[in-house]
């Protein structure tokens, strides 16, 4: 057997998911698409003493319109759902644009959007999306749900702001109202591989094409997904016009503060973070709402 | 201690029920307990993709899956595409394309391009690469793969 002896539970409700993790707590890890979890636990580095599979719950996987214009979609959903999705496409097309990125479509059938922000990896794609489009996430505990933004949730590396007796069961995107633009870019080794370094990207532009708002976010660059402040303010009120985009690539190098790994040194990912940045700028110029193709592969 | 569970399941048209330990990945109960060793086992890490099957017709990594997560579900394995003595279209492009050497990858290629095809039609040489781009072959280069799959493609098409 590869993984380590563990006591097993499907349950087929939310509340008896939050009960069990109630009663385990930090003993306790949520199996959702396994896509991050069983390899770890393949390998022995993780050992739960206990595994909470919530494959089974039924409405923990849905993509809903929101009231407000925004779009909620449930922890379960599977990336391969979200990539297909017209409605995200139309809501939220830089999920659209990044989802292609995880893995292979192998991996996206299975793993899902409330895994991959509760394992949180710093250089996954949907963590770094969450945070440009100012998420918000509910998380529920047998004592009741509270919600944290982006902002707030993303701790440091692998680390959130769940806690142990707390489930991820919704995020929700608000809805981006007028002319925002918007990329995505990031620099693997290999289709599929963990990014060394990314960036995404949300622009506001007024009519005459004067940026209202600028969201900028590296990932893979640091614990955890980070917006880029001095970058954001910098272009907000700006043309992005090229000396623009080098100026906010220049400032996204200065404040970053990589690591060096057997992958990337820190160096580079500092200087390709610049690049990533600049680049997303200019798709998010080019950036038009597309007709969605319900028969064929969005891959 | 919930440390063995009572499954049943369907793999390749046919119903099994089984008592499984709870951390029995699902390919190695496909290969150990049901002797369905066309599958096989390569990283267990979800990386190379020799483990790939069909899983409620969906491509999925065999080894990032428990057997007991499969109860209910519909399998797919290679050993699901012949008909008979009657191989399989994509087999037997595998074959005159000569798309295996060792053959270790060529059951995860198969179920692989298996659903590519199915959701892809006409695929051009580039999505035909992306498609595969998360099964490793170590002989084959990839060009015969490649040419084998949008062989099958043009068939249908």
């Amino acid at each position: 057997m590869k993984p380590a002896r563990f006591d097993y539970y499907s349950p087929s409700s939310r509340d008896e998911a939050l009960e069990l993790l109630g009663q385990y707590g930090d003993d306790a890890k949520i199996l959702a698409g396994g896509q991050s979890l069983m390899p770890m636990m393949n390998m022995r580095l993780v050992r739960p003493k206990v595994v909470i599979d919530i494959n089974r719950i039924a409405g923990l996987s849905h993509i809903t319109p929101r009231r407000d214009g925004g779009l909620a979609v449930g922890a379960m959903t599977r990336q391969r759902e979200l990539e297909r999705s017209a409605l995200v496409l139309e809501t939220a097309p830089l999920l659209s644009l990044a989802i292609p990125y995880i893995g292979h479509f192998q991996i996206r059938n299975r793993g899902t959007v409330g895994g991959s922000l509760a394992h949180s990896d710093p250089a996954a794609e949907i963590p770094a999306v969450c945070l440009t489009l100012d998420t918000e996430f509910e998380l529920a505990s047998s004592g009741g749900e509270r919600t944290v933004k982006a902002e707030d949730f993303f701790l440091n590396h692998l680390t959130t702001a769940l806690e142990p007796v707390e489930l991820l069961t919704e995020i929700r995107i608000p809805q981006t109202v007028g002319n925002w633009r918007w990329g995505f870019q990031e620099v693997c080794r290999r289709d599929g591989d963990f990014a060394l370094v990314g960036a995404a990207t949300m622009l506001h532009l007024d009519d005459k094409g004067i940026c209202l708002e600028a969201r900028i976010t590296t990932f893979g660059a640091g614990g955890t997904p980070m917006r880029m402040d001095a970058a954001e303010e910098y272009l907000s009120g700006s043309s992005v016009n090229a000396d623009d985009r080098s100026e906010a690539a220049r400032l996204v190098s200065d404040a970053l503060d990589p690591i060096s790994d057997i992958h990337a040194s820190a160096k580079y990912r500092q200087d390709v973070g610049g690049v990533m940045v600049r680049r997303a700028l200019e798709q998010a110029l080019l950036a038009q709402a597309l007709p969605f193709n319900e028969g064929e592969d969005a891959a | 201690m919930t440390t063995e569970r009572n499954i049943r399941l369907t793999v390749n048209g046919k119903a099994y029920e089984s008592l499984v330990p709870v951390r029995m990945t699902l390919v190695d109960f496909l290969r150990g307990e049901l002797d369905l060793t066309g599958t096989h086992v390569g990283c267990e890490h979800g990386v190379c993709g020799a483990c790939t099957i069909l899983v409620d017709g969906s491509a999925t990594r065999s080894c990032l899956m428990l057997a007991v997560q499969a109860d209910g579900a519909n399998l797919m394995t290679v050993e699901g595409l012949a008909d008979g003595p009657e191989l399989h279209p994509l087999q037997r492009a595998f074959q005159r394309n000569h798309a295996l050497q060792c053959g270790f990858c060529t059951p995860g290629l198969l179920m692989t391009a298996y659903e590519f095809l199915r959701d892809t039609s006409n695929p051009t040489e580039e999505q035909v690469r992306e498609g595969i781009s998360g099964n490793i072959c170590r002989c084959t280069g990839y060009a015969p793969i490649v040419q084998a799959i949008l062989d099958v493609s043009q068939e249908a098409g």
